[in-house]
């Protein structure tokens, strides 16, 4: 993500190494570029005038709010596992929340609210499913079924804790569409809106709200299961979460201006994951992230284009992000089972840690990007090691290879490939060259900021 | 958020059952009803009297006109209207998706957020002041 910033090679890699992984992904899901709207994204709540119908005291409608804004996610997760259904679980877990304004301003808010919402939502779920047996035979035994589990299910902490890492490998199950995984991981365990996260990639709430539908249906015909993964498949399912969590940020990382919501999401998300499962490709997800965020604000001017790395202010840069990054992707480096995430933090620590472009340690980064091609081969991965090279041994070197992989035809519609290669003939002087490849480069690049970089290069090499 | 649901029905659906079918119907759906409402998810409600008791008003040559019978002439006809408060969207989805109505075939509902229409009144007031002042 940060060659293209570092350099001023390549023009506006920008994105390029924040989507190496999720390239391909990014066009499965073809998910359109974040311009979060203004508006913040917070936690709604669906009881305002409920509890003015009510009359419920404002101490305890306040109350009520900040529980369902810290605890609804750990509450419906609870549901999920009991009731073995999203939608029933949602249902019972608001049922409980509307018993809580009715009750608690007569019985007081109870000490552990926690459990008390837990069992009301049981309750109110029962009562539920036998509303619809009485109308229905056909729901009958699902009914005795359903009453049994939920009897016999276990409620201690320990199983609750990881109620939300079930949702969380549900709502990002392979079979599910990348899209789906997306926006479901930000409804169920985000806690968004569907309208926040419509807005968030610029589709209509309809749209958000069928692919959601869709997704759901999904887990309920192939009755995908509410459960960690078994150890043998733990690795490949985390691998699916963690390209979720990646994708979120990266939506956010590519709206400059104002896209630090869905980062701040992302981010959150990564917190959350590795409380609940510290492995070191956690460890580095949410390094590499934040080593990515603490940039934000050098990474655009004020009127949205691009700076590159190079001439970024990098007293703007986030120290505290950094030393955070740093540290988790130290830590997982030292767990020696490190993947592609830890590596790419690595190569953004490297950065970091770098007073300027000129002083950075372009050798290590070299090496770094070895081992991640032996992780990860990829063409783009290929891309972000030729720019290292260029810039540790030549332009000369870098053009070469750059050539090499241009000629494989891997890469042809990348434009940041051409890019860079524009940029490598500039710096070895062949001007109408670098022209041409940044001609082909602004005929493939689709994002704006990118787009106006391009034009001010042209025009630069034009006047020369 | 709240949210609209507009409720249509074919024409007819009802007069097609039997006593006890119309009365198991609707005893479904009152009792959906009241469950919704005793979690707070109702605003308000409100059931229309058939089609052919509407009075459609409209402008021509520069007086109001009117015609009986309602504005659009489609299979199904507007029956009723619920405010719904809701999440958001998919939570209005799934609390709609259980209206009994649909397994009978009374016909499709369809869901429309409330519009926000507060900068906007709070703008034309600032204008009529202004234009008052002047």
């Amino acid at each position: 993500m940060q060659l293209a910033f570092h350099h001023g090679l390549l023009a506006a890699i920008a994105a390029t190494q924040v989507s190496a992984v999720s390239t391909s992904l990014r066009a499965i899901a073809r998910v359109q570029v974040a311009g979060v709207a203004r508006a913040q994204l917070c936690r709604a709540t669906p009881f305002a005038s409920f509890a003015l119908v009510l009359t419920v005291p404002q101490h305890v409608s306040r109350t009520i709010e900040a529980l369902y804004r810290s605890e609804s996610g750990l509450v419906l997760a609870t549901l999920v596992r009991l009731l073995g259904d999203l939608d029933l679980a949602e249902e019972a877990m608001h049922e409980a929340f509307a018993a809580a304004l009715e009750s608690w301003p007569r019985t007081g808010i109870p000490d552990r609210p926690r459990p008390w919402l837990i069992s009301t939502a049981r309750f109110k779920a029962i009562d539920r499913i036998r509303r619809r047996a009485r109308f229905d035979a056909t729901q009958r035994d699902l009914a005795v079924y359903v009453e049994a589990r939920i009897n016999d299910a276990r409620l201690d902490d320990e199983e609750i804790e990881d109620d939300r890492l079930r949702l969380i490998f549900t709502c990002c199950h392979p079979a599910l569409p990348p899209e789906g995984q997306v926006a479901l991981t930000l409804r169920e365990i985000c806690g968004l809106t569907t309208e926040e996260i419509a807005r968030a990639f610029l589709v209509t709430p309809a749209t958000l709200a069928q692919r959601i539908v869709r997704v759901k249906a999904i887990i309920r015909d192939r009755a995908i299961p509410y459960q960690v993964p078994v150890p043998q498949e733990l690795s490949a399912r985390l691998g699916a979460v963690l390209q979720v969590v990646y994708l979120i940020f990266n939506e956010g990382y590519t709206a400059e201006a104002t896209g630090h919501e869905l980062s701040r999401e992302a981010i959150r998300l990564g917190r959350l994951l590795l409380d609940l499962l510290p492995e070191p490709e956690v460890m580095g997800l949410l390094g590499l992230m934040l080593l990515h965020e603490s940039r934000r604000a050098a990474r655009s001017s004020p009127d949205g284009d691009l700076i590159l790395l190079e001439q970024q202010d990098r007293s703007l840069w986030s120290r505290d992000q950094i030393a955070e990054g740093i540290s988790l992707t130290e830590g997982a480096l030292r767990s020696r089972r490190f993947g592609a995430y830890s590596l790419q933090a690595a190569i953004a620590a490297v950065h970091a840690e770098s007073a300027s472009a000129a002083s950075t340690d372009w050798r290590q980064i070299t090496l770094l990007y070895d081992q991640l091609l032996q992780v990860q081969p990829s063409p783009v991965v290929e891309l972000n090691r030729a720019v290292a090279i260029a810039m540790c041994e030549g332009p000369e070197q870098g053009l070469c290879l750059i050539d090499e992989l241009l000629a494989r035809e891997q890469l042809s519609h990348y434009h940041l490939a051409h890019s860079a290669r524009a940029e490598l003939c500039r710096r070895l002087g062949r001007i109408p060259e670098a022209c041409a490849s940044y001609e082909k480069a602004l005929a493939l690049a689709r994002k704006e900021p990118e787009r106006r970089f391009l034009v001010r290069r042209l025009a630069e090499l034009k006047q020369q | 958020m709240k949210y609209i649901c507009l409720g249509y029905i074919k024409p007819g659906t009802f007069e097609g059952m039997t006593e006890d079918e119309r009365n198991a119907v609707l005893d479904e759906c009152f009792e959906h009803n009241d469950h919704l409402r005793a979690n707070g998810h109702v605003v308000s409600e409100l059931a229309l009297q058939p089609p052919e008791t509407a009075l459609t008003l409209y402008w021509k040559n520069g007086k109001v006109a009117t015609t009986d019978g309602p504005y659009a002439e489609t299979k199904e006809q507007l029956g009723g209207i619920l405010i719904l408060e809701a999440r958001d969207l998919n939570h209005a989805v799934q609390l709609i998706s259980q209206l009994p109505g649909f397994k009978y075939g009374l016909g499709p509902i369809e869901i429309r957020p409330a519009a926000d229409l507060n900068e906007m009144t709070q703008a034309s007031q600032q204008r009529r002041r202004q234009n008052a002042a002047h």
